[in-house]
């Protein structure tokens, strides 16, 4: 038996050790209920304040800005159905590289009376000047781009479509998901320049699942999605996860610490692996902007990319396709399509991402096996024509 | 040894059990996959821990894996439930049922309801607690499409007939949905022959973790729902977000204890709240709020005459009970739940919530008793009220000057 590796750190990290170890006396001992009025309680809510405190550091926000949610998913959905709740139907607009969990929730505000305009992107997931300048002068009262993308990488210059967004007087929203652990993200500077609200969440950088956060500023108002009891300044009712809040905590504190080594370690890996897939042929996706140091995005031509992650995850590789993430059917993704890469292409789209734990004998002997099976591929198309 | 404050308030929340957590621990570590990972073994592995639990989850309350939708916890859960049902059905009617006891998750889903349209009955109970089932049958209308009442009260353990409200409403086709949440574990609970559409359930009450929750939705005849949360489409649709496979894990694991042990449970704290209420009720002017029979053994809730409320919590600091459930004691309201049993403001103020758990033991009932006793005692002997009553007066009768 030998351990699979995994190359897969956009869609869930491991819990770090610190991070697990600050939790567990919170599950079987420090169990209260952080609205209890006694000393079991009472410890409950010091830890979620001090939680606060540091996923708040993290991203150079004030504590009182840190709503917690249950998943990146929930705090995004809060943020577009929120606002619009609070806003009388109009224009929003999403960037069309988004997470469905922006995207589905703009389009069902269209069955209430809004509009959604899709931001475009260039060939290279950027977002397209010309289409976002068309789309702010009709003057969107939400617009949502995310910071980094989860499939590409690909970062947005949040800054500067933001001072644009506040010259028309839109609250602006950033997915900052993918972002934070691998680059620097403040919000302070981002609200200056006309962020309103920005997502996180814990198991995208060593924290526990289930723990996640809208960073909002406070003039604006949402009406909250899960009504009950008023925690979270009533924005979000429910008993607080105490145990997982806190590993969020740990996590975001390590992940700044350790930013700038992990994103060093991280880009040789990336640059030696796609050397390799370069020299294998394969097509790289948004490789041309700045992007996630730990992102590569590929497709070898004429490779369909089930058929390639399948056969790297019987040699031991766990990597993603570019299929959409709980669908049966694989689509091909809609990043790619807005990119305007040829469907067949997308077919073939492989995700690698890594993280912490992942080495240059990794990368190695994974290129190995990446060729072996792409040689053997490649036959068995040749053969079938 | 006693570990001191005493923890009485397990209807706020339960400690994890410690087999729990250790099921739970490797889901962080090891086996740390996204769930929704479809294309390697780190993923597959988490999924099948989630759909192990899911089968936990069903049996507990005999329904099909195929019902359990997952949540972050009970609030979400009624969220879910009842926004969902109501917004689904609109077209056939906008009128909802529930009652004035139900916890706060469900009155302020309710009350959002309202704003956008709804009309809401919150029906009264009687003193003690219980839902008339004439009320009830004479506030359904011809539009009513949901109607939403709790199975366990939070703070006064009252059971409410859901098996009789489940007759009424499929009778009618009005889609019910039970609040759940402080059931499990404590009462048996039959989907197969309950008529409910819709039942909401957490872990963190039946020693599972918090953040966890589940939502029952009836297959046959099926249910739907407006799905709240957006997303990668999780859940079958109904609940987009990544599954926390730990938490899942957790209470999965934790309803299987709960399925186990429940039977023999019950009857060790029904001794033990027996012993409670024995202890409690040579003490002058005390009353159980809530009927006795028709409740869980976990709960006690007692108002003691004469003592105030505030001055009562901080005497007693040693246990750690709660005045009112826990999400509202952070206001100095009194409970609106005993208000609606018809108890006055003061009997409301003075009452205090014991809910009794896995881990509580003997001891620590009677250490309880001996300082309630004592601090009873002594605040009563500072109350000039008190004082009063003892020489025969009449307190209803005192005309009480204004200031």
């Amino acid at each position: 038996m030998f351990a699979p590796v995994y190359l897969d750190h956009n869609a869930s990290t491991p819990a770090d050790p610190a991070v697990v170890e600050a939790m567990l006396p919170y599950l079987a001992l420090q169990f209260g209920n952080a609205s209890s009025r006694h000393e079991y309680g009472r410890a409950a809510r010091r830890a979620i304040d001090e939680a606060r405190g540091q996923v708040a550091a993290a991203v150079g926000a004030h504590a009182s800005e840190v709503v917690f949610t249950s998943g990146g998913s929930e705090a995004n959905n809060l943020l577009i159905k929120g606002a619009a709740g609070r806003l009388k139907p109009g224009l929003l607009a999403v960037s069309a590289v988004e997470h469905p969990c922006v995207i589905k929730p703009a389009e069902q505000l269209c069955k209430h009376g809004w509009t959604l305009a899709r931001l475009a992107v260039d060939a290279e997931g950027r977002i397209d000047p010309e289409n976002f300048e068309a789309v702010m002068s009709a003057r969107p009262k939400i617009v949502s781009v995310m910071l980094a993308n989860n499939e590409t990488g690909v970062l947005q210059d949040v800054e500067s479509l933001a001072e644009r967004g506040r010259s028309v007087g839109a609250w602006f929203h950033t997915d900052a998901v993918q972002a934070i652990g691998k680059l620097p993200v403040d919000f302070r500077r981002l609200n200056t320049a006309g962020v309103h609200a920005l997502t996180l969440s814990a198991h995208k950088i060593g924290g526990p699942k289930g723990a996640a956060a809208l960073v909002l500023d406070k003039r604006l108002d949402l009406e909250p999605l899960i009504a009950g009891g008023g925690h979270e300044r009533g924005l979000r009712s429910g008993t607080e996860n105490v145990a997982a809040i806190v590993g969020f905590g740990v996590a975001c504190e390590l992940a700044v610490q350790r930013r700038d080594a992990l994103a060093q370690h991280v880009l040789k890996l990336r640059q030696q692996v796609e050397c390799g897939l370069l020299g294998l042929g394969a097509v790289l996706f948004g490789q041309g902007p700045e992007r996630l140091p730990n992102t590569v995005y590929f497709a070898i031509p004429a490779i369909d990319g089930e058929t390639l992650v399948g056969y790297l995850d019987r040699a031991g590789y766990a990597v993603a396709s570019g299929a959409a993430c709980s669908s049966a059917n694989p689509e091909p993704s809609h990043v790619l399509r807005a990119m305007g890469v040829a469907p067949d292409l997308a077919r073939g789209a492989v995700r690698i991402s890594f993280g912490r734990g992942n080495s240059e004998e990794q990368v190695a002997a994974f290129l190995g096996s990446l060729q072996a099976m792409v040689t053997r591929l490649q036959r068995l198309t040749a053969m079938a024509v | 040894m006693l570990k001191l404050p005493i923890y009485l308030d397990y209807s706020a929340t339960t400690p994890v059990d410690p087999r729990v957590a250790t099921k739970m621990i490797p889901y962080l570590v090891e086996k740390f996959g996204n769930p929704a990972s479809r294309s390697h073994s780190f993923g597959w592995e988490a999924e099948a821990a989630v759909e192990e639990a899911r089968e936990e989850v069903a049996r507990l309350v005999n329904a099909d894996p195929k019902e359990i939708v997952w949540t972050s916890g009970a609030t979400e859960s009624n969220n879910l439930a009842i926004k969902g049902a109501a917004q689904f059905y609109a077209g056939k009617g906008k009128h909802v049922v529930t009652v004035r006891i139900e916890h706060k998750a469900v009155l302020d889903t309710c009350r959002e309801l309202e704003r956008q349209g709804f009309e809401v009955s919150y029906l009264d109970v009687q003193n003690n607690g219980l839902l008339d089932l004439e009320v009830f049958k004479a506030a359904l209308r011809p539009d009513t499409i949901v109607v939403s009442v709790m199975l366990v009260n939070n703070e006064i353990g009252v059971i409410q007939p859901i098996a009789e409200i489940g007759e009424i409403c499929r009778a009618r086709g009005i889609i019910f949905h039970v609040d759940a949440a402080q059931a499990t574990g404590k009462v048996e609970i039959d989907l197969a022959a309950l008529k409910v559409d819709l039942m909401s359930f957490c872990a963190h009450k039946t020693y599972g973790p918090k953040g966890i929750g589940a939502l029952y939705v009836r297959r046959k005849p099926r249910v739907r729902l407006t799905a709240q949360m957006h997303g990668g489409g999780h859940e079958r649709g109904f609940r987009s977000g990544t599954l926390a496979t730990h938490q899942i894990v957790g209470m999965g694991e934790a309803f299987r204890l709960a399925r186990l042990e429940m039977g023999a449970e019950k009857e060790r704290i029904r001794m033990l709240r027996d012993r409670l209420l024995k202890g409690l009720s040579d003490i002058d002017q005390v009353f159980v709020n809530g009927d006795l029979e028709q409740r869980v053994p976990h709960n006690l809730n007692i108002s003691f005459a004469y003592v105030e409320g505030e001055s009562l919590l901080m005497a007693i600091k040693d246990l750690a009970v709660s005045s009112g459930s826990a999400c509202t004691s952070a206001s100095l309201e009194p409970s609106y739940v005993l208000r609606a049993l018809g108890r006055e403001d003061e009997l409301a103020h003075s009452s205090i919530r014991f809910t009794l758990g896995r881990f509580t033991t003997e001891e620590e009932i009677d250490y309880a008793i001996k300082l309630l006793h004592d601090k009873i005692g002594r605040l009563r002997e500072l109350s000039p009220l008190w004082e009063m009553v003892q020489e025969g007066v009449d307190l209803s009768t005192v005309q009480w000057a204004a200031h």
